[in-house]
């Protein structure tokens, strides 16, 4: 049977029957009573926490069908992931799903290696790249992957929807009961964000670490009282690879320009006052948009709230310049970020839930005035694409786009093309943040205002040097540049699930057809 | 027209398209790398054969590498490449832009 949700996508009846999915409504959350899990927790003096290989460990906690995790703050300097997995798949376990905070381009082999060995039979992530990306997308996994957003992830093991049952931790420090943090060591990567909600929710927790430091250990950002193991290995990560060193801003003319009407949305909108707060990516634009939003705080004589999301060096340099009080930094995409969390009080770790969980008491997202995202592709709808390519195969990842998204003004900053790809289409490939939460499309001709901000369309369509186009429009400027592409090929076979942020499925990623 | 010597015009960089000409005997035929194979595939390669034809071209051996080139980029891109295979290029085939 044929089923469309709130944005017109036609889902599988039978498969949101099998594993109990609503398809998506709408962004309202509302005010609805929750109940949580809690995980179990074996009881212990901690005297006995330390244990001398991977191999002891995962001998004493993975069963076959049971759900593990890990977290990806490492990045692509990651080795804890390879370690962890090679002596699953060689201890000859089964079934299980693998449930991280998202997967890294050095994991994909390895989790390749694990579904062809059947070591791995689910996953559930923020994204996925690479070889592993194509694989999936190739139908090389049979049931089908869950992408949640980084809020959604924490929802889900609130709720209970992802049950871990060991969660295996790298962390640069550690002491012999646990207590440890991402600030000090040789692979530093500042926040812990992601890595909290394993800590708190799951019946096994097991940090590895490289460096075993005087007990007790702090600040810890993850307690002696979620940790069950510790494991000391050689190197828990790269440092060269876990974030770009020097953060280097754009000189392409066409993402200044972009960043620079980006900034003229936000210092002609409503929010742009003193208190307010904003997010931004890491791209290239994004980053621009940093300096241009400083000069026009100084000039204004205007600071922020606070700044949110993953931080890159460029915001942690706006707090000690003091234009922003507060960072709430649940994930640092580059060195300086991450080693600015040491010495300034005011960088505070936040954890996934704090950042972005819609279910709870109040999420930083819940705060946003002005977010700043990306997207692959938007379509006339304000649907936004950050999931799967311009050739259907998946490379992408949710990431906190739709967390963000649900701020006060969301920005999507895109090129109308990249080469021969235009980003405005007539309808997204897969849709991964709903048009409703979408406000303003920035690209190098002009913006679009979705028409449902009829006070933004007032307050932003006489700004000078910003063009105003109906959506529409753009599309077809896009369309003339690169011609009419012909359409993807699809089989019928599901390989990809997206939930929204609350749980309900927002759209489904279909095998490619070669 | 004779193709007289394998010719090559354009690059690798992004937003180009790179063509080899060199001589054939089946026609015109058409190796193509793309990126955007799903999507432009077929109209990469109607403009190569439209240029080639226009030129008077009817049997060459084409290899094309292309990064995102838009069709004016590919038209081009093949007639530079033709007019060096032809040994033309002192005269430019105006008429063909």
């Amino acid at each position: 049977m044929i089923l469309k949700n709130n944005v017109n996508r036609t889902l599988s009846d039978d498969l949101l029957k099998e594993l109990d999915y609503k398809p998506y409504t709408s962004t309202e959350i509302g005010n609805p009573d929750i109940q949580r899990v809690a995980p179990k927790v074996h009881v212990s003096t901690g005297d006995n926490k330390v244990v001398k290989s991977i191999e002891d460990v995962v001998k004493a906690t993975v069963k076959d069908g049971m759900t593990i995790s890990f977290h990806h703050h490492f990045r692509n300097g990651d080795y804890v992931f390879n370690k962890v997995m090679r002596v699953i798949i060689d201890a000859g376990i089964k079934n299980l799903t693998l449930a991280p905070s998202s997967l890294t381009g050095v994991m994909n082999d390895m989790v390749i290696e694990a579904i062809k060995a059947g070591t791995i039979t689910n996953i559930t992530s923020s994204g996925m790249r690479g070889s592993l990306g194509d694989f999936v997308s190739h139908g090389g996994l049979k049931n089908p992957v869950i992408f949640r957003s980084h809020g959604n992830r924490a929802r889900a093991i609130e709720h209970g929807d992802i049950k871990i049952d060991v969660a295996f931790l790298g962390v640069p420090n550690a002491d012999k009961l646990g207590n440890a943090n991402g600030m000090a060591g040789k692979a530093v990567f500042g926040s812990l964000g992601y890595a909290l909600m394993d800590a708190q929710y799951a019946d096994n927790v097991v940090l590895l670490t490289d460096n075993l430091v005087d007990y007790p250990n702090t600040p810890a950002s993850i307690k002696q009282t979620q940790v069950d193991y510790v494991v000391q290995v050689d190197e828990v990560g790269d440092p060269d690879k876990i974030g770009s060193g020097a953060t280097r801003f754009t000189k392409d003319p066409k993402e200044l320009k972009i960043a620079e009407m980006v900034n003229s949305v936000i210092t002609h909108s409503p929010y742009f006052k003193d208190g307010f707060s904003f997010q931004t990516g890491s791209g290239g634009a994004a980053l621009a948009v940093t300096r241009y939003l400083r000069a026009a705080m100084l000039a204004n004589k205007i600071t922020a709230s606070f700044a949110l999301g993953g931080i890159t060096k460029p915001t942690t340099d706006l707090l000690e310049e003091g234009l922003v009080r507060r960072v709430m930094d649940v994930q640092d995409f580059d060195k300086g970020a991450a080693s600015s969390m040491q010495k300034n009080p005011n960088q505070q770790e936040i954890d996934a839930s704090w950042y972005a969980d819609p279910d709870n008491k109040g999420a930083m997202v819940d705060q946003l005035d002005v977010a700043i995202l990306s997207a692959l592709e938007i379509d006339t709808k304000f649907n936004v694409n950050v999931m799967t390519g311009s050739d259907g195969v998946i490379r992408g990842a949710v990431g906190g786009h739709q967390d963000a998204a649900t701020s006060k003004l969301t920005i999507i900053s895109a090129p109308l093309v990249r080469g021969r790809i235009a980003t405005v289409v007539p309808d997204v490939t897969t849709v991964v943040t709903p048009g409703d939460s979408i406000d303003v499309l920035v690209t190098e001709v002009g913006i679009a205002i979705n028409p449902k901000r009829k006070d933004l369309v007032a307050k932003l369509s006489n700004i000078p040097g910003v063009p105003v186009f109906k959506i529409e429009d753009l599309q077809k400027l896009a369309e003339k540049r690169v011609g009419q592409p012909k359409p993807l090929e699809f089989t019928d076979r599901t390989v990809a699930m997206v939930e929204y942020r609350d749980g309900s499925i927002i759209d489904e990623i279909k095998q490619v057809k070669d | 027209m004779e193709i007289k010597q394998t010719a090559l015009a354009g690059t690798l960089e992004s937003s180009d398209i790179q063509i080899m000409l060199s001589k054939g005997t089946d026609g015109i035929q058409i190796t193509l790398d793309s990126a955007v194979e799903k999507q432009f595939g077929d109209q990469i390669r109607a403009v190569i054969t439209q240029t080639l034809q226009a030129l008077k071209i009817t049997a060459a051996n084409v290899k094309a590498v292309d990064k995102g080139a838009l069709d004016c980029v590919v038209k081009a891109r093949t007639i530079a490449a033709a007019q060096r295979a032809l040994g033309t290029t002192d005269q430019p085939a105006w008429e063909v832009f």
